[in-house]
């Protein structure tokens, strides 16, 4: 079984994180990591290739090279081998752009299973599943806090608002997993010095055959037009309970018209 | 006029709130006209129409009932193609950024995530960053499509007589390939849904049990709202994993919401900060919920809270 899990160097969601002056993410003021809901795809990888005995975890991230040290970890927790899709023409590229690239990578593999985070901790936006799924003409169970493997088939369990579902499709099929699928391991000593010797294979866009055009700012469908600090939140009154801090919360909401 | 698809959002034949204010978004731009998979209900009808749909398209293949985010691309694709709308605008749903992100690729048009306002010129608005920034943007290419946060809006009444247009869709040997074998909805609570509550009432480590949970509850009955609980409740199970609130549950933005027990680290603050009102509980007068909050008490919530839940009751009888 060949799974491939997708990450993303994200920067720290505990720094102050800010854009650029041309509207980009401000990747070099904040210290990046691996964004932490990736690591529960990746987790959910390595359980599979443990429980069936066989298989490979290759993780592929797209980012500059600053982005290496997500596929170190992910290397470290024990995948087997990456693929970093670095190329300056990418900077910029909005999640259509992102799709494209990462399912024309993802088309050299031929994996059977494809694993990602439920959304990046930075964007947030949770699409890029969708639309790797759709290039690639596969099936997409998404927001797993369950899976299985068995045979042909891939099944989760999805808990929305309304229902808990059973879901089940034939491989191959793009799967994502929330943080409710268990905790990821961290990397071992071991598995440290484990990971300098696995392959990190470098691609470019034109590796992949891809037009610069179609991609980075000026391949962007959409476009900002201005960013602007929230006006912060000022604080409000705050009292000590001496007995009665119920009472004057009680009249606060009552002065605002809540009760 | 032309059109601006709004994709309906039901469950048991009723509308959801969040299509009711993606319509009144709708109408600023041109005539709101629906796209409604599955039969469409006498009440789910006259919500439609009188929140201003011009148009319902209705897409009723047995496909629809199964795992609908395929089913509900393609048939967006082919009333795109007959209608040429403005714009398409679709819940922020886990399931309608699926819908979003497919039907994006499929139409090669651009996408908005998690817009909180659009205007008449298409112009939208997201606050990104754990609310700390607001961006605007415009899609430049295609049909722009937009997923709307819930609440981000509220819905005005503009009754019409709508249209109803039924619509045949051929639906792809892909979107049958996902099969739903199993479904057990969760026990109806009497209490709103979290996403869509007016009034939302949480507790953190500080409530201290699960038990004390209870405390919560009343509270948030008193004020007719749903129950909110931190990642740490629920990693604890204290409380279930479906109320969570923050990054890596759910955003609320309600009227009021009350923290109690809650530090207020940027991962739950990112789930509610942009609620109208906070209100917080916390005994350590440091914690950085209080700096957020409107009114804070000091205090410890086991007494505090009951003895608020009880002053509203008094005050109301």
């Amino acid at each position: 079984m060949r799974i491939a899990v997708l990450v993303k160097y994200v920067p720290d969601a505990a720094g102050d994180r800010h854009f650029t002056p041309i509207f980009t993410t401000e990747r070099d003021a904040v210290q990046g990591l691996l964004c932490e809901l990736d690591e529960y795809a990746i987790e959910q990888a390595l359980q599979l290739v443990e429980t069936a005995g066989e298989g490979q975890v290759t993780v592929l991230t797209m980012g500059p090279d600053n982005a290496a040290p997500a596929l170190s970890r992910a290397l470290s927790m024990g995948a087997d081998d990456a693929v970093h899709i670095v190329d300056d023409c990418l900077a910029g590229s909005d999640a259509l752009a992102t799709s494209l690239v990462l399912a024309a990578a993802l088309a050299r593999i031929d994996a059977d299973l494809i694993l990602t985070g439920m959304a990046s901790t930075d964007a947030g936006l949770s699409v890029i599943p969708a639309m790797v799924a759709e290039r690639l003409s596969l099936p997409l169970l998404s927001f797993a806090s369950a899976l299985r493997v068995e045979g042909k088939y891939v099944t989760i369990r999805r808990d929305d608002d309304e229902a808990t579902e059973t879901i089940t499709t034939t491989l191959p099929a793009v799967v994502s997993v929330t943080d409710r699928t268990g905790e990821a391991r961290y990397p071992s000593f071991k598995g440290i010095l484990a990971a300098k010797k696995k392959h990190i294979e470098r691609l470019s866009l034109a590796g992949l055959g891809i037009d610069p055009a179609q991609v980075g700012l000026l391949g962007a469908m959409t476009v900002m037009s201005s960013v602007s600090r929230t006006p912060s939140r000022a604080a409000g009154v705050k009292v000590l309970d001496e007995g009665s801090g119920g009472i004057q919360a009680a009249a606060y909401l009552a002065a605002n018209g809540f009760i | 006029m032309r059109e601006v698809l709004v994709l309906a959002e039901h469950e048991r034949g009723q509308i959801s709130k969040s299509t009711t204010e993606l319509l009144t978004l709708a109408s600023r731009m041109g005539m709101p006209a629906v796209v409604h998979l599955g039969d469409l209900t006498e009440s789910a009808r006259s919500v439609l129409a009188e929140y201003g749909a011009g148009k319902i398209y209705i897409v009723d293949r047995p496909a629809v009932h199964e795992y609908r985010v395929l089913p509900a691309a393609e048939a967006l694709v082919t009333i795109s193609v007959q209608s040429s709308p403005v714009a398409i605008l679709i819940t922020s749903s886990a399931e309608g950024k699926e819908i979003g992100g497919r039907l994006a690729v499929k139409l090669g048009s651009g996408i908005i995530i998690d817009a909180i306002d659009v205007a008449a010129d298409l112009t939208t608005t997201q606050s990104v960053f754990a609310d700390s920034f607001i961006v605007r943007a415009n899609v430049a290419t295609g049909i722009p499509i937009i997923t709307v946060k819930r609440n981000s809006t509220t819905p005005v009444a503009a009754p019409t007589t709508p249209t109803i247009v039924k619509i045949d869709v051929k639906t792809s040997e892909l979107a049958m390939a996902a099969t739903i074998v199993d479904r057990t909805p969760h026990d109806q609570s009497s209490r709103p849904e979290l996403s869509d509550a007016t009034v939302v009432v949480s507790g953190g480590r500080g409530v201290g049990s699960a038990d004390n949970f209870s405390l919560i509850e009343d509270l948030a009955d008193a004020l007719g709202g749903a129950v909110g609980a931190s990642r740490a409740v629920t990693d604890l199970g204290w409380y279930a994993r479906s109320n969570q609130v923050g990054q890596t549950g759910k955003t609320v933005s309600p009227q009021l919401y009350i923290a109690n027990g809650i530090s207020g680290a940027i991962q739950h603050r990112a789930g509610m900060q942009t609620s109208k009102t906070i209100l917080a509980v916390n005994t350590d007068p440091d914690a950085p919920i209080f700096d957020i909050a409107d009114f804070g008490v000091v205090g410890d919530l086991l007494r505090v809270v009951p003895q608020l839940t009880e002053e509203i009751a008094r005050r109301r009888s």
